[in-house]
């Protein structure tokens, strides 16, 4: 009996459920609350049905694409609490003071601050932006495999699900957003944490392959004819490029929790001394993949600010094929340079000075496209709407990280800046100044393609001046603070003369909160505006690329007709040279069915990784045969598509023929 | 007060508030932290040369060619320039050439393991001072000095005369940690079963901060220790009081004291074992296999 209750619960006892933490538990109080309100609102609009039809089940680019970007942003604003504690635990403990958070809740704070802010903040709004965004740019009707894009975004949605549990049972990672072994073995981190980082990393990491995978594959084989290579939008370019990354370099991540697993599994002894194991081939592995996924982050960004800062100068972008060589260099050049994130591990002087010179050498591409954007602001005829906000925000801020960035690539400055808040403040530099802003500023510009009606300027500027000043004061006390030879993850300071600093950064922080809030009421407003904010052309920015050549919202089907590209600002030339919408010869068009598979191979997936995070081993062995089961029952699902009869097709085009007479 | 003063003043605020602070970096005690700080410096002026430009030419584009200056030229259709381009891919390039350059030396110059062959800007080792060793374990969580010349070892505290090399060698007992003391030096990791080693000299007497650059568990952020840079005659009193101390340090003293504890007090030993370095690094306090 008490071997069947052990193979059930496995270690899971009433003991996981944090109710002595007061923080813990308000925050579990306000989040039941929460979802039993969305529960009982859907349930009380009858939304039940839509929510399964249109959203979960679905296998549209677009949707999905909306979806990862909800996650992200919910997602950020549980990273952002988690910064929040952060920032006021160091304000607080001084001296006798010890602050708010003993340290055993503390370091799961800074673990969890990093791995939900790259894993599902950044990732979700990055592959959200290119599943909704690249289809629409190439002229495609969906991507190349819509099953698997669905299934793509539930493992992504679920690894991020895994990673909320540990807050309401058991806990999260002390080690540290990379889990370095040994900390991170079986030894030193005997409880659930890294248990849950491993599977939801796990779990997430296939659904960021597969949505790598499927990308490439719509960019390679499903371009508009006319579209070679190099008449690709930039966008596409910079997404292309990070697809590539992404499925060379997950592979290794992948690898590399595997063995850690086993070594917290099975005894295996890969990062241990023990049996000639070593800690630092873990540390190399996760960095083989770790440095890529900057550039992963990075990259899209980049095809943002590309294409933003050509629409609102209303201009071609300068140096078009000097940018795509750009993209390519920094794509393999980012797999040259891990090693810069250990020099101080003790490798030899050559070593040392090599991948420090290849890290430099990717500010070169970088600053070429710095001075592209630059070169197609001038003389051009500038709109300050808000995605241009960001975009000069970004240009400004982000040399500046790539400028500390250069300099912690000298190894002997390395030294000294290694692991401070120097390098802290750095790094948040590039991806809040480079990802985050790209971001906004694709959010704000593609909105209008996605819903219909465009976002409310007013508290889009408000959130950028909040989001850029609070940068600033929250990071440039961080240099400071790096500078003094303060070391990163301390939950308690001595020397009372840092203190400021501290405090210039939480203020900073707070503007940064305002700034989220703004975003919040932005899309609030905008809804309740929505009228008045309608894009009834398509094209709200007078824009350059496809996308802008269908109607907001797209319909289902993308486009009527698969347009033909003669130009790489494709829609600026159909526009120029007087393209007229065709609107008769109509035909069926064929098109993908929604499936549940991936939402319940997702669902099972995570409920096996629970299993085995609790050692349920039973419970774990039925996980993983109903997963299968379920995909093999899926392979004999045959009815996958359907045709979208020629009269529905006639009856949406009519109507945005009207939409289109409307606009005067 | 109007508000043009009170920008004023929020714009010298800054300034009063780095003036205030120490920054320990640029302006450390140690010849090699003293050459790693005027890198940083060098790195950064050079840097500088391109983005100050870029952010200046930013906002003088930004401004210059906004929507409603009419009088601002404008050609939509110019996307590339042969000559524009060159100067675009040169820049960056030259600087980093420059930069590259100095990375390559100072790599070298400033590598930890190479033995120090001056002992400030201008004065080398003389051939008759020999450098200091000093065995350093990082333990869970404090940090524990033997210096098996003198035969005594220190827990959280560290010495060395001033002007005299140090060659630090370096390893933890459990998880990986960071050797770190910024008035001193550049840090190098401390990992369990592997050894690391530091060359450095401090210039200035005084006492300093050592503490720990990696996360290594719930008693991190108390694992600091005190550097001290002394005169000769100093040193030698401060190795005379471990000596006195009475306390001895052996394999089992040792396993006591790897237990996990935090904030340590400062502990002397005046008799060390010989051989316990090594034993922990091999990972063999406890009696060896062979």
């Amino acid at each position: 009996m008490s071997e069947l209750t052990s193979n059930l619960m496995g270690r899971l006892t009433w003991d996981a459920i944090p109710y002595n933490e007061p923080i813990l538990l308000w925050t579990f109080v306000a989040v039941a609350l929460g979802g039993v309100g969305i529960l009982a609102a859907v349930t009380y609009f009858r939304a039940w049905g839509v929510l399964w039809r249109d959203w979960i089940t679905s296998i549209d680019h677009k949707k999905i694409g909306i979806m990862y970007i909800i996650l992200g942003l919910v997602m950020l604003l549980r990273g952002f609490s988690d910064a929040i504690m952060m920032r006021a635990q160091q304000v607080l403990s001084f001296g006798n003071s010890m602050g708010f958070l003993p340290p055993h809740h503390y370091d799961q704070v800074f673990t969890a601050h990093g791995v939900i802010m790259i894993f599902f903040v950044a990732m979700p709004l990055v592959t959200g932006l290119m599943n909704f965004v690249v289809p629409l740019q190439i002229g495609a009707r969906d991507v190349a495999f819509p099953f698997l894009n669905n299934f793509s975004f539930w493992m992504t949605a679920f690894g991020a699900g895994l990673v909320m549990m540990s807050l309401f049972v058991g806990e999260f990672a002390r080690t540290g957003w990379l889990a370095y072994p040994p900390l991170s073995g079986i030894l030193y981190s005997p409880d659930a944490g890294v248990d849950y980082y491993i599977w939801s990393l796990q779990i997430a990491g296939v659904g960021t392959l597969l949505s790598g995978i499927n990308l490439i594959a719509t960019i390679v084989k499903m371009r508009a004819p006319g579209m070679t290579l190099m008449k690709m939008p930039v966008f596409t370019w910079t997404a292309l490029c990070t697809n590539v990354l992404i499925v060379a370099a997950f592979p290794v991540l992948t690898a590399v929790l595997a063995l850690l697993s086993l070594d917290r599994y099975a005894g295996t002894d890969f990062f241990t001394n023990e049996l000639g194991g070593n800690a630092m081939m873990y540390v190399n592995l996760i960095w083989i993949w770790g440095h890529p996924e900057v550039y992963i982050l990075i990259l899209p960004a980049f095809g943002v600010f590309s294409e933003v800062v050509s629409t609102f100068s209303g201009k071609r972008l300068f140096g078009y094929a000097s940018m795509v060589y750009a993209t390519i260099v920094i794509t393999i050049l980012s797999y040259l340079v891990w090693l810069h994130h250990f020099f101080t591990m003790g490798s030899g002087a050559s070593v040392n000075a090599f991948f420090g010179i290849t890290t430099m050498i990717i500010s070169i591409p970088t600053g070429a496209k710095i001075f592209n954007w630059l070169f197609t602001m001038y003389r051009g005829r500038i709109r300050f709407e808000v995605p241009m906000l960001w975009t000069i925000g970004f240009m400004i801020t982000f040399v500046i990280g790539g400028m500390t960035g250069v300099l912690l690539a000298v190894p002997p400055a390395d030294f000294v800046l290694h692991n401070s808040l120097f390098l802290v403040a750095h790094f948040h530099n590039v991806i809040i100044g480079g990802v985050l802003f790209g971001m906004f500023a694709g959010i704000n510009y593609w909105f209008p393609k996605a819903f219909g009606y465009k976002l409310d300027p007013f508290w889009g500027k408000c959130s950028f001046w909040l989001w850029v000043s609070g940068f600033w004061f929250a990071f440039m006390p961080l240099y400071v603070l790096g500078l003094m030879g303060v070391t990163r993850r301390l939950s308690h300071f001595d020397d009372p003369s840092l203190r400021i600093w501290f405090e210039i950064a939480a203020f900073g922080a707070g503007l940064i909160f305002l700034g989220i809030m703004s975003l919040i009421i932005q899309l609030v407003v905008s809804y309740r505006n929505r009228a008045s904010l309608r894009d009834t052309t398509g094209d709200p920015w007078d824009g350059r690329t496809l996308e802008w050549s269908t109607s907001s919202p797209p319909p289902a089907y993308n486009f009527a007709f698969t347009p033909v590209v003669h130009d790489n600002d494709t829609w600026a030339d159909m526009k120029k040279n007087g393209y007229v919408r065709p609107q008769r010869g109509f035909i069926p068009i064929h098109m993908p069915k929604n499936t549940g598979a991936g939402f319940i191979i997702a669902a099972l997936s995570a409920l096996g990784g629970f299993a085995m995070i609790w050692h349920m081993w039973l419970v774990a062995c039925v996980a993983l045969a109903t997963m299968l089961t379920a995909v093999i029952v899926h392979t004999f699902n045959y009815k996958r598509d359907f045709h979208i009869p020629a009269e529905e097709v006639v009856r949406v085009e009519g109507i945005r023929t009207r939409m289109l007479a409307s606009h005067v | 007060m109007s508000i043009s003063k009170f920008t004023r003043v929020l714009w010298v605020m800054p300034a009063f508030l780095l003036a205030g602070c120490n920054m320990v970096l640029l302006h450390p005690s140690g010849m090699v932290a003293a050459q790693q700080g005027h890198l940083i410096l060098a790195s950064t002026v050079l840097m500088l040369l391109v983005v100050v430009p870029v952010i200046a030419l930013t906002v003088i584009f930004a401004w210059r060619y906004r929507q409603s200056n009419n009088a601002a030229t404008y050609t939509p259709d110019w996307d590339h320039s042969t000559q524009l381009e060159l100067v675009i891919w040169a820049a960056p390039l030259l600087i980093i050439i420059a930069l590259g350059a100095l990375t390559w030396i100072s790599a070298h110059t400033l590598d930890p393991y190479r033995p120090l062959r001056k002992v400030d800007a201008s004065h080398t080792v003389p051939a008759a001072v020999k450098p200091l060793t000093i065995e350093v374990v990082a333990l869970d969580w404090k940090w524990l000095f033997i210096y098996p010349e003198q035969g005594i070892a220190v827990v959280n505290e560290v010495a060395a005369p001033v002007d005299v090399p140090i060659n630090f060698k370096i390893t933890a007992s459990s998880v990986m940690n960071s050797f770190f003391v910024p008035a001193l030096a550049g840090q190098i990791y401390a990992m369990p079963g592997m050894q690391t080693q530091l060359n450095a000299v401090i210039n200035r007497p005084g006492d300093y901060e050592g503490f720990s650059a990696n996360y290594s568990g719930a008693g991190f952020s108390g694992m600091h220790f005190k550097f001290r840079g002394l005169s000769a005659g100093d040193f030698d009193h401060w190795v005379q009081s471990a000596k006195t101390a009475g306390r001895e340090l052996n394999n089992q003293g040792y396993l006591q004291l790897e237990k996990p504890s935090e904030r340590d007090p400062v502990r002397r030993y005046s008799v060390v074992t010989a051989g316990l370095y090594d034993a922990i690094v091999n990972q063999c306090v406890t009696p060896c296999p062979n």
